[in-house]
């Protein structure tokens, strides 16, 4: 009975009594039936503070918001943003402090993305507090948060003990050392997960000798947690505090915490490292990742999870390949999971390994992926492709290439024969237009008449893509006179095929080709049987009027188009009638 | 009379005490509908709240009343708190399927902020419950007065932000998560991971997991189907996650054997790591013994170190350290033995009975016939058969004991077998996790219990 609906409050009148009318509107709406309504007010929220001023804002409008978590996801999150972003509307800087009520109910809800994001505006606005405002105000909420009842609170407390550590005074700095201490050995699996995942910011803030002797402590403590999922977060905490030690640290105080999770007995836990590799490398530095990293990457590429090993394999790119090779070999004989991921990144590694070593080691991987029985690898080495073309020239793998491609062009499964159309444009800018005329473009004009809609209408815009790569002269000689071909065929998909394939080339090939060859075409079909092509001609001629000359517009297109907006078939008149009305016909 | 009393009491704690009725929820008329027969109960963490699901696909919440100083009696005691249809029937229009809205079952998460949360689940479809209070309301509008007759926008002068006032306590249940489409055969089984963040559902056929905060996707971790089902030999009849140890579950089969798997060890867990299973004694095989030793539930003890089984006749303890047989079994009805020819004619020899555990691992309770249910004492062995009827429904009135005549003279207060109501079963129950206040749901009633100190 109320929904006053949303363009009322989008009216704002010029005069100058009314102008409270749209805010009046706005607050209303806070409290509207209609979700959609409250999240354009709340999204609106500086707006009624500004109107309302910065006392009414802080002594009516905050309290009002601090006690409305009762509502929608998306409202909350809304809301968490907006006061991230409202000190000045409160006030400024003097008064940022009133924000902290709504942020600190908002931060117990128990939706992740809106905990999160009102621990984002939170960081925010902990820097606009004076360092005095931040431990009378900022420091005793993150208190009140770390040891609340609820794990949902304790979880985003975690997030903000890096922000205000810097900036208190050193008794504060134990307490706050000492809340995160505690947090770590919550009872709740989600308080460790959440304060393992902030291990690593919080060491960054922290002085060294306190990163040695409690981070340190802590990240052994919660690589050795009970739960998988919080082992896991510790691996990457490892990349973190890696950095900010010095070298000679490194092997005694994180090194025998990451060679435990490289062998953890849990999977996850093992996935995490072959995932995090790269950036572990980074931290630990060349001298630890020769001794002690490359052969646990070893193990892992050999892991019993094939999980594993994927991941593993997706990072070989940029490792010390003299050392991988033997062991991407041995990958040739594992699970096709495995398989198609190395087969994803394999190509990657001809830049870095030179042409002499990619046809050496390479080549003979290449060659015998694209043989895989598994489409899925074959897909990715082909995907691949511009990288070797790079470096060795991809002549040197079109003898092979070509089965393959047509194997996957033909494949039982549509969605195979949709991925090789998607890469034929690339394939086709590689091996230049000859090897393409020769090899490939009849399964192109296969692919027009695949009984699949889908591959029908991919293959059309794969057209469109290869006449831009080859030019209007190319499609005229080549493809053009096929596509026309089919508006004879007594299917009538094919002929409606003709139709969608002229909507897609008449603007790569020019007005020229267009108004001599294709219009004539699609004037004929008009008198099509069928009433589908019957209005995908009346569709058609709307698409590339624009293309053809205005002569040809009004003495060919316009007749035609008035007979069919006179036809039978309601469609056929409809479709008709919206290309009168969109062309510029006289 | 004293006799009775004597064997009555100690099941449970060890303490001397008997049980005694609290209350009984639900129409006391003759004629059931079909809607409202219970076919789940569940106390959540803290034992603060209980949970029914129905075959209306309704789940009722009740909430434990606040002891006061002048009725400390009320221990027992629980008062609806929320009241929400959780399922609809559907209809499954490729496959031609009928899917009905009847609760099968109802798991709470542990107590994140100050709402609560469950999952229920139907046959095909898990949904995650958020049940929340609100004490306070808005008031004051700008664009209408108290009585809601709108304004002139044109006499609007001032802005007024809306306060907030006391209300009455109002509970509501919404919707937050809708797990879908991840399951081809009927789910039996729901099980939240002491991870908190992740939970498993078991078919007939698979086991998937999940993740709480994801809707659109599940991992199968475990698929027994052969690829030609006419091989199929075996199902899947319960799943549940180990309480402490997050990689841990395990699953039970129609063929009375228990797989315990490890996660940690690979993403699949088609191979298990252990495999419980009792020798068959081969004298007492017969045509019933496959169907009779099909688990109808398993639960892990609270400590973690034991599992229960249900099968048709008995309640089984396993150590989870010994795979070749459990460690205590008890008979809960072995006086139908002799009636399992009429039991299958009747269909009610594939009813499935789940078992619970009290607060302390130190007592089992599990369902019967004629609304009879069974505790046992896992120190001192003893064991007793209750009631769960309108005729005891006194409040505070002690549970008398009841006996099946097993010989051939029934003694007084006997009941002979043939005169047992089997379309009267307790096939749910659920215990307290702390105190001794049982809920036994009896068709369309469910009748708490608690125990009388002597």
């Amino acid at each position: 009975e109320e929904k006053r609906a949303g363009p009322a409050s989008t009216l704002y009148c010029a005069d100058g009594d009314d102008s409270l009318y749209p805010i009046a509107v706005l607050i209303d709406e806070l409290r509207n039936e209609d979700v959609q309504l409250r999240l354009n007010s709340i999204k609106k929220l500086s707006t009624i503070a500004l109107a309302l001023g910065v006392e009414r804002t802080r002594t009516e409008l905050l309290p009002f918001l601090t006690d409305t978590i009762y509502d929608e996801d998306e409202v909350l999150l809304a809301l968490a943003e907006q006061l991230g972003n409202f000190t000045m509307l409160v006030g400024g800087p003097e008064y940022v402090h009133c924000l902290l009520p709504p942020l600190e109910s908002l931060a117990t809800v128990e939706e992740t993305v809106v905990r999160d994001k009102a621990v984002e505006s939170l960081r925010k606005i902990s820097q606009e507090h004076s360092p005095v405002d931040l431990e009378v105000h900022f420091e005793p909420l993150v208190k009140r948060l770390a040891s609340g009842d609820w794990f949902t609170s304790r979880t985003s407390a975690c997030g903000l003990f890096s922000v205000c550590y810097p900036r208190v005074s050193s008794t504060v700095k134990a307490e706050i050392r000492q809340h995160f201490r505690t947090l770590c050995s919550d009872d709740t699996p989600m308080v460790r997960r959440a304060a393992a995942s902030k291990l690593g910011e919080f060491a960054k803030v922290l002085e060294l000798d306190y990163v040695k002797s409690d981070i340190i402590s802590l990240f052994t403590a919660l690589a050795s947690d009970e739960q998988d999922s919080v082992r896991l977060l510790a691996v990457e905490a490892c990349v973190s505090i890696a950095t900010l030690l010095p070298q000679e640290d490194l092997e005694t105080l994180v090194m025998p915490t990451l060679r435990q999770a490289a062998e953890d007995k849990s999977w996850r836990v093992r996935y995490m490292v072959a995932d995090k590799f790269s950036e572990l490398q980074k931290a630990v530095g060349p001298e630890i990742t020769k001794n002690d990293l490359v052969p646990a990457f070893q193990n892992l590429l050999k892991d019993c999870e094939a999980e594993v090993r994927a991941a593993a394999a997706n990072k070989v790119k940029g490792k010390r390949l003299n050392i991988m090779l033997p062991f991407i070999r041995l990958i040739q004989y594992t699970n096709q999971h495995v398989k198609s991921a190395l087969a994803s990144v394999i190509m990657g590694l001809s830049t870095i390994l030179g042409k002499d070593n990619t046809i050496e080691h390479l080549l003979p991987l290449f060659l015998a992926q694209l043989k895989d029985e598994c489409p899925e690898v074959r897909l990715n080495i082909i995907s691949n492709l511009d990288c070797v073309n790079e470096v060795i020239g991809i002549r040197q793998l079109s003898q092979s290439l070509l089965p393959a491609i047509v194997e996957l062009a033909e494949d039982a499964k549509w969605r195979v024969r949709l991925a090789i159309i998607e890469y034929m444009p690339l394939l086709a800018g590689q091996l230049g237009v000859e090897f393409f005329d020769e090899k490939l473009n009849t399964l192109c004009m296969a692919w027009l008449i695949d009984h699949v809609y889908a591959i029908r209408e991919a293959a059309t815009c794969n057209l469109m893509k290869l006449v831009e790569k080859f030019g209007a002269e190319w499609a005229q000689n080549t493809i053009v006179p096929k596509v026309l071909g089919m508006a004879n065929d007594p299917n009538y998909l094919h002929r409606m095929t003709t139709l969608f394939c002229i909507n897609a080339l008449s603007e790569a090939c020019g007005q020229e080709i267009t108004t001599k060859q294709m219009l004539p075409v699609v004037l004929k079909m008009s008198n099509d049987q069928v009433a589908n092509v019957r209005f995908n001609v009346a569709k058609s001629l709307q698409k590339i009027g624009p293309v053809l000359d205005n002569n040809a517009l009004q003495t060919e297109v316009k007749p035609v188009l008035e007979k069919l907006a006179s036809d039978q078939d309601m469609d056929v008149k409809y479709f008709a009638q919206e290309a009168i009305s969109v062309l510029p016909l006289a | 009379m004293l006799l009775l009393c004597l064997c009555s009491p100690g099941v449970a704690g060890g303490n001397d005490f008997q049980w005694c009725f609290s209350q009984v929820k639900g129409a006391i008329d003759e004629d059931v509908a079909e809607a409202d027969i219970i076919s789940t109960v569940e106390f959540n963490y803290s034992g603060e709240l209980l949970a029914t699901g129905d075959k209306g696909g309704r789940v009722v919440i009740f909430q434990h009343e606040q002891e006061s100083k002048n009725r400390p009696h009320l221990r027992g005691e629980y008062n609806v708190y929320s009241t929400f249809q959780s399922h609809e029937p559907e209809f499954d229009y490729l496959k031609s399927l009928e899917i009905e809205e009847k609760i099968n079952k109802i798991r709470w998460l542990p107590q994140q902020n100050a709402a609560h949360f469950l999952l229920s689940t139907n046959d095909k479809t898990i949904k995650l419950w958020k049940i929340s209070e609100r004490d306070k309301r808005a008031e004051g509008y700008n664009l209408k007065d108290e009585d809601g007759r709108l304004l002139d926008p044109f006499r609007i002068t001032s802005l007024r932000v809306p306060v907030l006032l006391p209300m009455d306590l109002m509970v509501e249940a919404s919707p937050r998560r809708i797990f879908a489409n991840a399951h081809t055969y009927h789910i039996n089984s729901i099980s939240v991971n002491s991870d908190h963040e992740t939970y498993l559902s078991a078919d007939d056929l698979r086991i998937n997991l999940w993740h709480l905060e994801i809707t659109d996707r599940s991992f199968n971790i475990v698929d027994i189907k052969p690829a030609n089902m006419e091989e199929l030999t075996e199902v899947i009849t319960a799943a549940e996650c180990h309480p402490h140890q997050c990689n841990v579950f395990v699953y039970s089969s129609s063929k009375g054997t228990i797989r315990l798997c490890d996660m940690r060890a690979a993403a699949l867990c088609d191979r298990h790591s252990k495999f419980f299973e009792e020798p068959e004694d081969p004298s007492s095989r017969s045509f019933f013994s496959e169907i009779i030793s099909s688990i109808s539930d398993v639960k892990f003890s609270h400590s973690g170190r034991y599992m229960m089984t249900r099968d048709y006749l008995s309640v089984k303890v396993w150590d989870l350290n010994m795979e070749n047989r459990p460690v205590e079994t008890y008979q809960v009805h072995e006086y139908l033995r002799s009636k399992l020819c009429s039991l299958y004619e009747n269909d009610c020899i594939f009813d499935k009975f789940e078992c619970c555990w009290n607060g302390s691992d130190s007592a089992i309770m599990t369902g019967s016939y004629n609304n009879f249910f069974r505790m046992f004492d896992r120190n001192t062995r003893r064991d007793i058969t209750l009631e769960a009827s309108r005729e005891s429904s006194k409040p505070r009135a002690t549970l008398k004991p009841r006996k099946v005549s097993t010989g051939g003279k029934r003694k007084k207060d006997e009941i002979s077998v043939d005169s047992l109501d089997f379309n009267k079963k307790i096939l749910h129950t659920a215990w307290h996790p702390k105190d001794n206040v049982i809920a036994v749901a009896a068709t369309n009633n469910l009748y708490i219990f608690q125990d009388k100190i002597n």
